[in-house]
Parts: C-alpha cells; structure tokens; sequence
C-alpha cells in the first residue's frame, strides 16, 4: 500500500512534481504514464527515498519515507530508469552483493536461484555485467528489484531496451508478481500500460491529469456516438445534407484525403443511430461513402488529447505524419531513379567486360 | 557496511589500482629502506618512514578518487541510496575499504623492521610504533579527504586532483603560517599542519593532543561526507 500526499518536488524555481495525490492498494498494478519530462522518475525517486520531497508524504505500507527511511525501504525493490549495475562484477557476485546490501534473510542460494528463473538471467549467470547485452542488464537490474522479496517493486521504464519477445515475457511477469506484489510502473509505452496494468495515472508537467482504471479512462473519454465517414461528393452539399439528418449535432469537414474528398467528422445524439439514414440520403443523391467509422479513441489518443490539449493538435500530427511519408515516397522516386542510372552505367560495364573477353580471346588465338 | 565494504575492496583488486598504488609504495620506500639501511648499515628508520608522506599525499587521492564518482556516473548510487541502509555506513564501508588498501601497503614495513632485526638485532620499537601510529592517521586522514572530495564531483580526475590540492594545503599550511602578521590567524594555521604534527610522531614522541586532531580530521571529512550525500537528495 503506498499512500502520497501532495507530494512535491521543486528544483529552484522549476517545480518538476506538484502536489501529486494518489493511493495504490496491495496487489495492484499501477501504471505511470506521462511525456518525457514529466515527472515520473522523480516522483518515484521521491517514493524510494533517493531525493527528498520538498512538501508533501509518501507512506510506504504506513511507513513515512523521510521518518523512518530505511524501515520504509525494506518494503521496496526499485528498479531505476538505468539500472544500478555494477559493471565490473559478474551477475552472480552482483545479486550476492545486493543480498547482503539488503539484509536479506531469506534462504541465500535457492532465493537467488528463484530469482534469476524468475527474470531468465540464469544463463548469464557467471558472466560480467559489463559484457551483457541491454536487455540482459535490464533483467539482472529487474533481479535487483526482487531480491528480497519486497512488498512494493517501484519498475522505472521496465521494457526499455528488449526485444519484442523479451518484452512479453517481462510483461507476463510484472502480471504475475502484480498477483503478490503492488507495483508501479512507469512507461510512455501505452500498449504496455494497456496490456500490464489495471489503472493508469497520467501526469503532465508534474501534476495529474488522468487517474482511474484503463477500461474507464477509454470508455469515459470514447464517445461513440461520434462518426467519421469519407463521402465522395461537393464538400458543401454533403455538409449541408449531413446537418439535415435528424438527430445530428454537429458535422465538421476534416481535411482533404483523397483528391475533392473529404473526411465528415459527425457528431450524434447519443441515443441516436444514424448509419442507415445517413446511407440511405447519401445513395439518394448519387454520392458514395468510401468509409464508415464510429471515432473510438485508444489510449493513445486520450493521451495525446490529455498531455496536448485538444483534437487539433492530433490531426496536426496526423498532417505531419502525412507529409513526412509524402517526402519520403518523393526520396524513394530518387532512389529508384538513381539505381537506374546505376544499373545502365553496370550494363555499360558489362559491354566493355565482354568486348575486353573477345579481345582477348582474339589476341590468344 | 560489511557489503559495501566487501564489494569495494574486491573491486579495488579487479582493477589495476590497488596493484599500482601498493607497488609504487613498495618500490618507494624499498628504495630508501635499501639506501639509508642496508647500505649504510643503520638501523635508524625514520627516513624510510617520513619518506611515505610524499608518495602518500600523491598516491591516495588515486584510491579514493573513483569511490564515489563512479557510483554517481553510473547511477549505482541510486541501488545505494534505496537500499536499507543509512548513509553512515555507506561511507564509513568505502572509507574503510580503501584504508584496508593502504594497510596493505603499509604492511612492507613490518618485512623492513624483520629485516633489521635479523640483520641487526634490534631496532628503535618506540620510533618504530610511533611512525606505524603516524602513517595510519595520516593516511586515514588523506583517505578521508579523498572520499569527502570523491562525493562532491562525477569526475575522477577532478577528484582526484582537488584531494591532492587539499592535501597539499594540510602539508603547507603550517609552513606558510611564519609569513603571516596576524598572531590568532598564524596559531589556526600552524595547529592545523598535518607535517609538524606527523614529525613528532615519528621521533617517537607521543602527543595525545596530535592523535586527537587527527582522529578529528578523519571524522569530520567522513561526517562531511555523509552531509553530501544527505545534501543531494533535498537538491
């Protein structure tokens, strides 16, 4: 159980966490989610006692962190942004290290075996760190967290740096410690937020501007009673007939997708499903919809509509990403244009090769 | 305190350091052992002992410059500073570490002392404990100075040198005490002296008001220490 009160961290005159409030329950899984910069890291540096707070408490199981320190910290096992690993050590002396660092009183060898089967570092287990890949020394940095068996495991960024394969894997194991252990963990990743936890804390510029459970916060901000349909007709007709439609709130042309084709972003009474008088009006005046689509947000879009603002800034992004793949599609064109060039100036080459082979072949005989 | 200081002294001999500083010692002193003693005969050993406190001032800012720099480089201090222990003993387990080294190379002269009595009978035993009590507060003294300035900076070479600064001003001060006018500025700056106080150990004159200031010097920098590291974390 971890109970913060409005926590807050100035540096000078920047105040990169403000007046932070939350509770995360035992056996829960709680993900951080935020734009770089944020205050993610520091909030948990704050929670695991490695900075100090400027106002406010963190109570780990009860236990003031700033009170009584190291009483709060045998609840945690932290796992950084970049895990604490000592280069120079092998994984084996670096757990035993950790071990005795933590007064662990667990039984030494089968608790460090559990361990490392736990994060799949067992294979690695007599190399030095130094020479290990970043995604064994994420998991030999998740191993750290562990030993000991903390209540509370504090996970900063836990997938950065694995492969696709090795990021289900932690996934599936930070669910399965979820189920004994409450656990915070911090992402930009919001698959990975979606997929691991069971309630989401969105914070921006250090305050919080989303808190409850993954389901609510795409059910609450969806709104399914909002269309988006691609008509092929004059955009002022179309815009005009959509309004007529009984039941429709609002009709906004969104940008140009195809040639004189515009996206209608239509906004419904909730109680209202207009698909079918809308197809009916649309066919009666020759037109055709190229695409249907009730506007479901992801958790992305929420977060982007949270830490941004408001839609705009997301078709914005959606303009840019249009143009980048625009210029890119125009570098792919040169390329090819090139390797043309090329592949003639190859040809040429292969001319003179033979006319060089038959000369030769002339001078031999 | 006993991880840390276990985790630092192995990693002291992973790398080269500890090997370089207690060869260099060893080859030092030897150098002047085999000179003013074996050559010449004498078993008068001050010279081998007061000789240490150069090669001490240059050579311990290398053991300790890298305490806790690197754990501030690579972020280790974070797995420190979360773990359940408190500040005292993560210092007090480097600065023993790193004491534990120069105990080692202090150790070449129990062979020098061995080595005259064997070939002399006997040797001076109250010069002889008085520069063994001498050496080991003044290299603690260093040590604790190198870990105090390791703290406060990510960069080995600055640490480094800055503890090879301030060791100078300890050695100097005293020196520099006659060129002053001011008579209560003049007495500050030669008590502080660690050469004078170091001296009269090694005659063999026992001064508690000496072993106390340098029992002093070594707990203040360590306190200093842990100031530090508190320090960061409300930054």
């Amino acid at each position: 159980m971890i109970e913060v009160q409005n926590l807050t961290k100035q540096y000078g005159a920047k105040t990169a966490v403000n007046n932070l409030s939350f509770t995360v329950n035992d056996g829960e899984i709680l993900g951080f989610l935020g734009p770089n910069g944020a205050g993610k890291s520091t909030t948990m540096n704050m929670l695991t006692g490695y900075i100090s707070s400027t106002s406010g408490k963190a109570l780990i199981n009860g236990i003031d962190i700033l009170d009584d320190p190291i009483g709060a910290k045998k609840n945690i096992g932290y796992l950084p942004e970049i895990p604490p690993l000592y280069l120079d050590m092998t994984v084996k002396d670096y757990l035993n290290f950790i071990y005795d660092l933590k007064k662990c009183k667990l039984p030494r060898k089968a608790h460090l075996e559990d361990v490392c089967g736990l994060v799949m570092i067992k294979d690695v287990y007599n190399r030095i760190i130094r020479n290990l890949s970043k995604g064994y020394k994420q998991r030999v940095g998740l191993a750290q967290a562990l030993i000991g068996n903390p209540p509370i495991l504090i996970l900063d960024e836990p997938t950065v740096g694995l492969d696709p394969k090795q990021i289900i894997e932690i996934r599936t194991l930070i669910k399965k410690l979820g189920k004994k252990h409450t656990v915070i963990l911090s992402s930009h990743i919001l698959s990975e937020i979606q997929a691991v936890c069971d309630r989401v804390i969105i914070i921006n510029h250090g305050q919080i501007a989303a808190d409850d459970t993954t389901e609510n916060l795409t059910k609450n901000i969806s709104t399914d009673h909002k269309l988006i349909a691609r008509i092929d007709g004059s955009r002022e007709e179309v815009l005009k007939t959509l309004k007529n439609i009984p039941g429709v709130v609002s009709v906004v042309a969104d940008m140009e997708r195809e040639k004189g084709i515009y996206d209608y972003e239509i906004e419904t009474r909730e109680d209202v499903d207009i698909r079918r008088e809308l197809f009916k009006r649309i066919v009666a005046r020759n037109w055709v919809i190229l695409g249907l689509k009730t506007s479901e947000m992801t958790l992305e879009d929420i977060f982007l509509k949270i830490t941004m603002g408001d839609n705009v800034v997301i078709n914005t992004k959606k303009k840019d990403a249009e143009a980048k793949a625009a210029e890119a599609d125009e570098k792919a064109e040169q390329y090819d244009e090139k390797a043309k060039a090329t592949d003639a100036k190859a040809e040429e080459y292969d001319k003179l090769a033979e006319a060089a082979e038959t000369h030769e072949k002339e001078d031999e005989e | 305190m006993g991880a840390i200081f276990r985790r630092e002294l192995k990693a002291y001999f992973t790398s080269p350091i500890a090997y370089i500083f207690i060869a260099v010692f060893y080859i030092y002193t030897s150098t002047y052992f085999v000179n003013y003693n074996l050559y010449y005969g004498n078993t008068e050993m001050s010279y081998v002992f007061t000789s240490a406190f150069v090669i001490m001032m240059i050579m311990l800012p290398l053991l300790t410059m890298r305490l806790f720099t690197e754990e501030k480089r690579l972020r280790t201090d974070q797995c420190l500073l979360t773990a359940p222990v408190n500040l005292f003993s993560i210092v007090m387990g480097k600065f023993l570490a790193a004491t534990c080294i120069f105990v080692c190379a202090i150790a070449i002269y129990g062979v020098y002392i061995i080595t005259l009595v064997a070939l002399a009978g006997s040797v001076a035993w109250a010069t002889v404990f008085g520069n063994l009590i001498a050496l080991l507060l003044l290299g603690a003294s260093f040590i604790a100075i190198g870990t105090f300035v390791s703290a406060t900076t990510e960069n080995q070479v600055v640490a480094a040198i800055v503890s090879f600064i301030i060791n100078i001003a300890f050695y100097m001060i005293d020196m520099l005490a006659g060129t002053v006018k001011l008579d209560w500025l003049k007495d500050v700056m030669s008590s502080l002296g660690f050469y004078t106080r170091y001296y009269e150990f090694s005659t063999g004159i026992f001064n508690t008001a000496s072993l106390f200031f340098f029992v002093s010097i070594i707990f203040i920098f360590n306190f200093l220490t842990v100031r530090v590291l508190e320090k960061r974390r409300w930054a």
